[in-house]
Formats: structure tokens, sequence, C-alpha cells
């Protein structure tokens, strides 16, 4: 009996010893997992996840301080994304962060723009051009239409467009074709 | 010139029922100026071109009316003298059925040239030359409309042969064969200007030998020509494809991601090089081209198109379809695509316009699930696995699509022409395709919104720090004096104030 | 002696295979294996974990239990052994995979508790091999679980794009498949002469 406690005991020791000093060779300095969180990010930089941007959102989801479903630009896809990343369950959107949009750009009004340059400190991109008292244009290639800049807007110039199908970002289309009776019997 | 037998013959490819006789009978005809011209913008590979022009001038055939923007862009010429009528959005022969910009033209029926200018190459060198095609308008008249002055200026590598497409490996597609039996004149001296303008040394025309008459006259013209040869490639669709070309004719695999020009090799569409030859020789742009039309049309043949012609006009000029079913297909059978509308105008790329028969209508064939039996891998000329690349992209496994090298993919079209089941597979590919392609494209953008915060968050704390800093210079700056003397006045002022109330009171 | 490992090699892989034939460590059989890149990273750790596990149970086995008429400890004394081991395959994996490390999430604490990483150390001790012994028959029972993994994770990732009916997608079919690979198993034991 005595030998068998000594026996647990022992073993017990060296263990401790081992992972105990592995700890310490193998620390892991800061989290590598961040990046690439930010990768599958749509860097909309819109804050909807209650985060000041992509970047904080990575990293509070890496420490597991965010939830995964907090990104509505991201949508059902980005979820799913980081769900596989992170080795988690899905779960669907979080909509007390907003719903996903279809992409937009903002676009301002330039007649009842006022040169008040509140948009251009409130763009977390830098897409707006203009000085004060000027008038204040989007850069739309730039935009990535997080809305940031619609509340601050004293004159409620700006609106949001959405990008709509043209010739230079159409897609070919899943191939539908009818089955007749024949073939549906078939398969 | 000589005729060189050996070939090396590429891994799979159909043997098609060519078809293309019914469209040979008559020689090329004219298609009279139409009444509105609407010259689409898109009409290459690349930028959108910037407008030159705007409602209301008055132009002349051969005016510039859309200069390239960039250089992966191509100019737009009026095709004809008029009155530009409107700057509009147009319906584009594109799959999509989607509109884009163009140009109306109302023509005056007079067909006024601008001045032709030709350019002397020889005396401006070859450098200034490449330059000048770029207003040429000029495009790879094979369908692909990649702007050719691009295929012309690659310095780094030194060209050494230039192969003539001549294949036309298509079924119906006759316009390359028409154009040489009728202009293997042009063709010849083209070939000799293009040849120097690379400095290539020798030049092979590739033909199938389903084209004897574009061959006797090819072999008559080139008698005298000691450096142009021929090679008789057999009948084996896609034999025209560039990769595939080069092989038949060189042995020559160029691998993926690398252009033939690293290989010495660049090639031209016998179209193309009738164009460049026009345009450097005579100062005429690219306006009008060769466009077939066949199928189940009353009276398949050739016309010459202005680019902006309505495709009714050209419709009706062949008398329309045999059965009515007005489905038209834009290229060939095994290429193309179903025109979305036929209020279209013919375009750079309109090769070749097919009145659908009745079996190339998709709705028509029922696909069945697949059996695997492998003949789509069998008949891929790029040896790939088809029957994979469906699977992945049928059930939306795009990176494992990628993995199969969907973008190897040329979208022949063998796979769908041999699969037992009738299974659209080059759809699918597509369809996988456009998908990634816009997954790259957003994280492109992704990319660049996350280095503009990134920069922004470093120019906020940047600003933020000078701003202390100025301020904490100007702290220091006021000196002990400047400080009593504030301090002074300040005393004064509240014992002024002092007074005041005094006084006040006083008064009371 | 080399046809004697050889053995143990290929009664361990095929004819006894650790997951198809002794059902044992299906917890990361059916949740590992949804796609090819997790599964074989898995095989890896759990091939790691196998090889060493068995290795150090059977040191602790012959030198410390049995020696001492300890032999009622076994169960427990390997499953501390295996549980540190596999911290320690965790430690190190955090260090230099970190992708992997996120990627097997869970499950690379679910080792642990794999019974495959437990049962193998036991049958060595119950068959009494030796250390080379022990640690082919535990290496073998790794490739066997890693063979297996690899199998069923390409076929599901086949069954992705396949037409499965509404009712039997997701772990229906899996389960179905793993059915069907076992009975295929089966077939193996005609290798035992």
């Amino acid at each position: 009996m005595l030998i068998a406690i000594l026996v647990l005991i022992l073993l017990a020791l060296i263990i401790g010893l081992v992972l105990g000093f592995s700890s310490i060779k193998f620390k892991v300095k800061g989290d590598p997992i961040v990046e690439k969180i930010d990768a599958i990010l749509p860097q909309t930089q819109c804050g909807q996840c209650s985060y000041p941007g992509c970047k904080p959102y990575a990293k509070a989801i890496a420490s597991g301080e965010a939830d995964i479903n907090q990104c509505p630009p991201g949508g059902e896809d980005g979820v799913k994304a980081l769900a596989e990343l992170m080795g988690v369950e899905y779960k669907p959107l979080d909509e007390s962060h907003g719903i996903t949009k279809p992409k937009s750009v903002a676009f301002i009004d330039e007649d009842t723009c006022i040169g008040c340059t509140l948009c251009i400190q409130a763009c977390p991109v830098d897409a707006i051009l203009g000085a004060a008292k000027q008038m204040h244009t989007i850069i739309e290639k730039e935009c990535t239409g997080c809305e940031l800049c619609l509340p601050p807007c004293p004159v409620d110039c700006i609106t949001m467009e959405v990008i709509e199908e043209n010739a230079e970002n159409w897609k070919w289309k899943y191939p539908v074709y009818s089955l007749s009776k024949k073939t549906a019997k078939v398969q | 010139m000589k005729i060189i037998e050996n070939i090396f013959k590429f891994n799979g490819g159909v043997k098609a029922q060519t078809r293309k006789s019914i469209s040979t009978k008559v020689g090329i005809q004219k298609i009279g100026i139409p009444k509105y011209l609407k010259i689409p913008l898109r009409q290459h590979i690349g930028n959108l071109p910037k407008l030159k022009v705007k409602e209301g001038d008055v132009v002349l055939k051969g005016q510039l009316i859309a200069e390239a923007d960039g250089s992966v862009s191509a100019a737009i010429h009026a095709p004809t003298s008029g009155k530009i009528k409107s700057i509009e959005k147009i319906l584009l022969p594109h799959p999509s059925g989607l509109p884009d910009y163009g140009v109306i033209i109302e023509s005056d029926m007079k067909d006024k040239w601008i001045k032709k200018i030709p350019i002397n190459w020889a005396k401006i060198g070859v450098e200034a030359t490449i330059k000048a095609l770029q207003n040429s308008g000029i495009v790879g008249l094979g369908g692909a409309a990649f702007p050719s002055h691009l295929k012309m200026g690659s310095k780094a590598t030194k060209i050494n042969t230039l192969i003539v497409n001549a294949a036309e490996c298509e079924p119906y597609i006759t316009c390359d064969d028409m154009v040489m039996r009728e202009r293997s004149e042009d063709l010849i001296n083209g070939i000799e200007l293009v040849e120097s303008l690379l400095g290539a040394k020798n030049t092979i025309i590739g033909i199938e030998d389903n084209k004897p008459e574009a061959l006797s006259q090819l072999q008559f013209h080139t008698k005298s020509h000691k450096n142009i040869s021929i090679k008789v490639v057999p009948t084996i669709y896609p034999s025209g494809d560039a990769k595939r070309l080069i092989f038949l004719i060189n042995g020559i695999k160029i691998p993926k991601g690398k252009r033939s020009s690293e290989y010495g090799i660049q090639m031209f569409n016998v179209a193309t090089i009738i164009a460049i030859y026009r345009y450097i020789s005579f100062g005429e742009p690219s306006l009008s081209r060769i466009t077939t039309i066949s199928g189940n049309i009353t009276k398949p043949q050739n016309y010459e198109v202005l680019f902006g012609t309505p495709l009714k006009a050209l419709i009706n000029q062949s008398g329309g379809q045999k059965i009515k079913n007005d489905n038209f297909i834009m290229g060939g059978p095994m290429m193309g695509f179903k025109l979305p509308s036929i209020d279209v105008p013919v375009t750079k790329a309109m090769n070749c316009v097919l009145g659908a028969e009745p079996e190339m209508i998709e709705d028509k064939k029922e696909p069945l699930p697949c059996i695997r039996c492998a003949k789509c891998a069998e008949a891929c000329p790029v040896s790939l696995q088809p029957q994979e690349l469906y699977w992945f992209s049928k059930s939306d496994q795009f990176e494992k699509a990628q993995e199969y090298k969907l973008f190897d993919c040329i979208e022949c079209g063998c796979c769908s022409y041999v699969c037992p089941s009738n299974i659209p597979l080059v759809q699918f590919y597509r369809y996988a395709k456009s998908e990634l392609i816009s997954e790259f494209r957003a994280q492109e953008e992704a990319d660049v919104a996350r280095e503009r915060n990134e920069f922004r968050i470093m120019r906020l704390e940047r600003e933020r720090q000078e701003r202390a800093e100025r301020n904490a210079k100007r702290r220091a700056q006021s000196s002990k004096e400047e400080k009593s003397k504030l301090i002074d006045e300040k005393r004064a002022a509240i014992s002024a104030a002092m007074d005041r109330i005094k006084e006040y009171e006083k008064k009371k | 002696m080399l046809e004697n490992y050889l053995l143990i090699m290929v009664s361990t892989v095929l004819v006894n295979n650790i997951v198809l034939t002794k059902i044992l460590g299906l917890c990361p059989f059916m949740g590992v294996s949804k796609k090819l890149e997790t599964s074989i990273s898995m095989s890896a750790a759990t091939a790691f974990v196998l090889t060493i596990g068995s290795m150090t149970s059977w040191a602790i086995n012959h030198y410390l239990l049995e020696p001492n008429n300890l032999v009622y400890l076994r169960t427990l004394t390997f499953i501390v052994v295996i549980a540190a081991v596999v911290q320690f395959t965790e430690m190190l994996m955090q260090k230099h995979f970190p992708v992997l490390y996120k990627m097997l999430g869970i499950f690379l604490p679910l080792i642990t508790t794999n019974c495959a990483v437990l049962g193998i150390p036991l049958l060595n001790a119950q068959a009494s091999y030796g250390l080379v012994e022990s640690a082919f028959f535990g290496f073998g029972g790794a490739i066997g679980f890693s063979f297996v993994l690899i199998l069923f994770a390409s076929t599901r990732e086949r069954l992705e794009g396949a037409d499965v009916p509404e009712a039997f997608k997701g772990s229906a079919i899996a389960m179905i498949t793993a059915a069907l690979m076992s009975l295929a198993f089966m077939g193996f034991i005609g290798l035992d002469r």
C-alpha cells in the first residue's frame, strides 16, 4: 500500500517536473491567430461588432472575449469561416449587432453638403475627400460601406447606395436546368 | 515557303462535325451603313476607354471617340461619319445581358473619312510604332479581344518566331478562312510587317487541314518568302487555342502562368494581322470586322460589318432563321454563349453569330447524373479532371476546385461535348470561376481597407503626438518674464474690478 | 524477429484495426473527419501520442509496476502518463504549429481520454510485449487509425457534393459510411491464414 502511494507520488513528481519545464520552454508569445481571424473579417471597419474596427474584434475573438457571430458585413459565410478556424460550432449571426446588408457605398449629395468635415473625421479608411467649407466627395473605390459617416452629418446629405450588378462585376449563375418527367423518374 | 510535315499531337480534343462549308459558298459581302450605330465602350479586355466626344459632336469616319485608358485598354473610333446622337447605356453582346456605356452615332450616310495618316514605322522606330498602335483600337479578332499592342511590346524577351493562328478550329466559323481566301496578299504583307516589328526571324502559319482553298492561296502568295512556312495541322478541336497550336507546331508546352513570349514565340490571329497592316500602312483604325453568320440561318455567309451595326441588320440581311426559335449564339457552338437579346450591336469580339440549331438550345438537352465514365478527362486538352471539377463546382467547394486547377481550364467545351449525360460542365466551371474571382476581388478590397485603416490609426497617433509636442514647446518657450507680466496684468484687472465694486457700493 | 514486427504491424493496421474492428477511438473518427486537412493533422498528433505513450507506458509497467506487484494500478498510471504526454504535445504544438493547434481545438485535449490511446498500452501490457514490440504495436495502431481516419475524411469530403436525401444528410450518412467501411475491413480477417 505504501509502495503504491510512493510510486504514484514519484510519478506525479516526474511528470510535474517535465511539464513545468516544457511550459517555460515552449511559452508562446503573442497570438498569431489574430492575423488569421483578421484576414477573414471583411475589413469594413464599421464597428457593428461593438469593437472599434476589425483588428480589435479579431483580438477579442482570439482572447475569447467576443463571440464569432457579431460581424454583420461578414455574413453567414464569415461566421462559418470563423467557426472553422476556431474549431467551434457554427452559430447564426447575432442580430443585435445588425443584419447583413447588400454591399453598398456612401454617396454625398454635393448640393446639400455644407463642408463641415465631420464625415471626413468619421471615415475609418479616409475615403472622403474635401476640406472645410468645401464640397466633400466619396472615393468610391475606397469606401467600405460602413455607414459611420451617416450619423455625424448635420444636413443628412449622405446616402448609402447599393452596388448594383453591372457588366464588370457580373457573375455566371449556377446552372439550372429543367428536368422532364422521364429524367426525374431516373433520378 | 515550305510546308512543315511533322506535328506534335496534344492530348484530348474532339473531332466535331465542322459544318464550315455552308457559309463559304459566297464571298465576303458588306453590310450597308445603318442609320444608327451603337458603339459600346467596353469591347475589349481591360479598362474602359476615356470618352473624347460629347453629344452633338460631328465625327468623321475613323475619328477617335474614346482613348485608351492605361496600357491594358484599347481606343474606339467612329466607324462612319455622322453626329453623336447620345451617350447612354446600351445592351452589350455579353452573357449578362446588362447594359453598359456606349456612344450612339447618327450616320450621315456620306461615310466621309478623316485624313488617314499612315505610320512610317521605319522612320519613327519600333517603339513609337507600338505606342501608336495603342490608338489603333486593334484587339485580338479571334474572339478574345485582348489589346494587340500589349502583345507587341514585350521588350524583356526576344521573339524569334511569329505564329499566325489560322487554325480556326470551332465548327461553323469561317471568317478567317474567307479572309485568307480573299485577302491573303494583305495577310502576307501584314506578316512581314509584324515580323519586323517583333524582331522575329521566321513565321509559321498554323492552318487546319479543312481549309484547302485558303491553304492554296497562302501557298501561292508565300512562294517567294523564305522565312514564312506553313504548317497544316489536323482538324481537331481546339487546335486554335494558343497553347495547343504552339504545341502542335513546335512541340513546346507552355507551362501554366507563363506566356509564349517567354519562349520566344508570339501568336496573332490572321484578321488581327491584317488590321495591324491596314492601320500602319494606310492609317485605317479598327472600324469593322468580318463576321460569320451561320447555323440555323437561311443564307449563311460572311459579312464585313462596321462595329456598332445592329445585329438585327446582319440577321435580316442573311434572311433570318430557317426554323424560328429566336435563339442566337455569339461565338462558336463550343465556346459561345446564348445572346440574351438580339438588340445588340456588332463588336470587335463578335467573330460569329449562330442561329441556334434546335439541338444547341440547352433547355432541350436533358442532363442526367454523372456516371463517372471519365470521357471528359480523355477529351480535356489541358489534361484536367473535368469530372472532379464538376463535382466540386456543383457543390460550391471552390477551394477544392481550385486545387484541381480550375483556372487552367480554357472553357473549350470538349468535356460538355463528349458528356454522355449531357451535363453542361463548362457552365459549372464558369460559375465556379466567377464566384472565385469575386471572392478574390473582395479579398483585395479588404486588404486595401485594412491598409488604409491601419494608416489612418497611425496618422491619428502621429498627429496627436505632434500636437502634444507643439504644446510642450510653446509652454517651454513662454519665458518667466512673460509669465510675471501676465500675472501683473491679471492683478491689475482684479484690482480695477475691486475698485469698481467699491465705487458702486459708495454710490449706493 | 523482423518477421514478428512486420506481423504486428500488419495485424494492427489491417486485421485488428483499432477503429473499425476494435471500435476504439470513435470520437475523433466522427468528429475530426469533416476536412481532409484536419484529419491528417489529427492523425499525426495521435500517431505521435500513441507511439510515445505506449513506449512510456511500457517502461512504467515494466520497471515500476511489475517489480512492485502494482499491476492493479495499471489503468490509473497509464491515464496519468498519457495525459502528461498529451499535455506535452499540446504545448509543443501551440509553440510550433499554432494554426494546427487552433484547428484541432478541443480534439487535442480529447486525445487524453481517447480510448484508442489508452487501449493500445493496455493491450500491450496484456500481450506482454517488449519495448520494441510495444513501440511497433503503438505505431501500427496509430497507422491504422490514421489510415482509416484519412480514408473516411476523404469520403466525407466527397459526400459534401453528393445528392444525399434530406433525412440522411450530415451525421446519418457519415455513420452509414463508417459502417460500410467497417464491413469492408472485416474482409481483412481473411489475411489471418
